[in-house]
């Protein structure tokens, strides 16, 4: 396998993708921890709908669908109902490893014949348009955060919702809103590990990325361009371990993989949760008055 | 039949009817044939006692980790970290009987020590990511995903290095001989002391959460910190001990696969152990006793899975859309019920 700065780029966005969506539900105060789960039915119906007819771009959309949908179930019992964000994540992601796992092997049998799935075309040199687009996506999500008012509005969502409400805004909206992108986002970079880089499909194949993206959206500090920045990271202390285990090195691959995480741990460790952190976080909202 | 307990009867009732409903549905949706696939998952779990036996092996972690997972909740701890606690609890044990072996000291006391050692790794574990929510803030949910990441490379290393085997060509432990292995009743089947050993710990955790004072307050805890607090509790010291007991108890589930099933560790000894035990706990309403049955009723089901995975294309991943369907249909029904106050921040 060669490595380059494309190669990286490439092996990092599913992970970026994926981030920058939780940095918007988290941004909003909502922790999506189904957003593993989210992933993995992009990556499944991504390659389903590709497989089945012929195009990637349709791949790409129903993944999105898929991963939108997921989440308007998640986004409906936390937000709406004010479940425990933690419980009907833990359950969302179950029921994704189970419903692509189960319909991946009974209609494409258990060994999992090799399909060949059209993959994404690169654009400019061997870029392709997922790339590009994270890009203009990280951009406009931090320009959207700092600079306009529906940023603004979905911020104090996760900051403090009382004050959303008594703005004229609907603090409930802005976080399934949130939510919404996020679950978007994760399907499309469940299709962009599918469609992308794998050309197929394998169960579990997500294998605890979403958790690395809710992860990263700790390590760069809630603010896109970090989180962006922080999945990059990873992405090429992941792909180091290709030249690393091919060479005997001094130091363990393992250790390599484990940095951006443990980097993490060490920024929460002397940091904290620091000031950056949406102060609602992870609370869920009942507006006053209401059952 | 008191009030109380006719209630429970109730519950366990409907959440078995609600799980059987689930599986039937989820079969015919799927289009796999229905009878015949209750047929089979049933006698993958229950026609001899082969089959018995695998139920309750794969009941085991299952219960350690749900009564992990209990503990934790009941003192508002989202320990998502089973998984991480579970591997780390495993290395720990299998870092001192690498020290046994070649101190060539064997027996029953050192295989004591050797589950001890399960509980602590686990433990120290679970302890970073409390330290982290009562000294800096982080929550849990966040910091334990960050320690099973790192647990999983732990693994890795460890096995490939210090723990290595001797012959040094897998990265895998030794296997361990079966002086250092937990007893079992019968040569022919897997069923060893520590299934015994998870039903007496969900005895005494119930007894502790319901029977004793430390219990009651790190109930009370959960419930509504601020109100522990005015009353005086130790609020933080009772979330640590919650944390490092839940850890204590995904160790426990290590070595009941280390010591009790696999002998050795290796790139496929997570098996997501760590993470089934949440919803088993759910489904057991966060108690000690209704886990139990959770736990089994579980295990029963991956027992079944994995003999209709023999025949048909279905496997165990059905288990986990039932886990998921009841789950979500538990906490729809939680939500309906409860009036939810006014938020007074």
């Amino acid at each position: 396998m060669n490595i380059d700065g494309i190669a990286i780029w490439q092996y990092a966005t599913p992970v970026a993708v994926a981030a920058l969506g939780e940095t918007v539900a988290q941004r909003t105060g909502v922790i999506h921890i189904g957003l593993e789960g989210a992933m993995l039915v992009g990556a499944f119906f991504g390659m389903l709908a590709a497989y089945t007819t012929g195009s990637p771009w349709v791949g790409v959309m129903a993944a999105m669908l898929a991963g939108t949908a997921l989440s308007a179930i998640f986004a409906w019992l936390t937000v709406l109902r004010a479940a425990d964000q933690v419980v009907v994540g833990t359950a969302i992601n179950l029921f994704a490893l189970g419903i692509t796992g189960t319909l991946y092997r009974s209609q494409f049998g258990q060994s999992g014949k090799i399909l060949s799935v059209p993959k994404l075309p690169v654009l400019a040199g061997r870029i392709d348009a997922v790339q590009l687009l994270t890009i203009i996506a990280t951009i406009g999500i931090a320009l959207m955060f700092r600079l306009s008012a529906l940023g603004l509005a979905m911020r104090s969502a996760g900051e403090y919702p009382k004050a959303t409400e008594s703005a004229g805004f609907s603090a409930l909206k802005l976080r399934m809103a949130g939510t919404l992108v996020s679950g978007a986002l994760g399907g499309l970079a469940g299709a962009y590990l599918s469609l992308g880089i794998a050309g197929a499909f394998a169960e579990n194949m997500t294998a605890g990325r979403g958790f690395l993206a809710i992860a990263m959206v700790t390590f760069g500090r809630w603010n896109a361009v970090g989180v962006v920045g922080a999945a990059l990271l990873v992405g090429f202390a992941d792909s180091l371990q290709y030249s690393l285990q091919a060479g005997r090195s001094v130091i363990p691959f393992q250790l390599l993989i484990a940095l951006p995480y443990l980097v993490a741990l060490l920024v929460l460790i002397f940091v904290g949760k620091g000031t950056r952190a949406p102060a609602a976080l992870g609370q869920a909202y009942r507006k006053e008055g209401t059952a | 039949m008191t009030a109380q307990a006719r209630g429970h009867a109730l519950q366990a009732g409907s959440l078995i009817l609600g799980v059987t409903i689930a599986l039937i549905v989820a079969l015919a949706a799927l289009r796999i044939p229905v009878v015949d696939s209750v047929r089979l998952i049933g006698e993958g779990a229950f026609a001899d006692r082969f089959a018995l036996a695998r139920t309750a092996v794969k009941s085991t972690p299952l219960l350690f980790c749900g009564l992990g997972m209990v503990v934790a909740w009941r003192a508002g701890m989202y320990n998502i970290g089973g998984e991480g606690q579970y591997i780390t609890g495993a290395l720990a044990s299998a870092a001192l009987a690498k020290w046994c072996l070649a101190m060539q000291w064997t027996g029953p006391v050192a295989v004591v020590l050797l589950i001890l050692a399960a509980a602590f790794g686990g433990a120290l574990w679970a302890a970073i990511a409390g330290w982290l929510f009562l000294r800096r803030g982080v929550e849990v949910v966040i910091s334990t995903i960050l320690l099973n990441f790192i647990a999983v490379q732990l693994l890795g290393y460890l096995t490939s290095g210090p723990l290595q085997e001797a012959k040094r060509q897998v990265p895998q432990t030794d296997l361990l001989p079966n002086e250092l292995m937990l007893g079992r009743f019968d040569r022919q089947l897997d069923v060893h002391v520590g299934c015994i050993l998870a039903l007496v710990t969900a005895a005494a955790l119930a007894i502790y959460l319901f029977r004793t004072v430390p219990g009651y307050r790190l109930r009370v805890v959960g419930e509504n910190r601020r109100f522990a607090a005015v009353n005086y509790i130790k609020t933080d010291r009772v979330q640590m001990s919650a944390m490092a007991i839940s850890g204590a108890l995904c160790g426990l589930a290590g070595a009941s696969e280390y010591l009790g099933i696999v002998g050795q560790l290796g790139n496929t000894f997570p098996q997501q152990w760590g993470f089934l035990g949440i919803p088993v706990a759910l489904l057991g309403g966060l108690h000690p006793i209704a886990t139990v049955f959770s736990a089994i009723g579980f295990g029963a089901l991956f027992a079944g899975t994995d003999n209709l995975a023999r025949f048909t294309t279905a496997g165990p991943a059905i288990v986990y859309v039932i886990q998921a369907v009841t789950v979500l249909a538990y906490v729809f029904i939680q939500t309906r019920r409860r009036p939810t106050p006014a938020e007074d921040t």
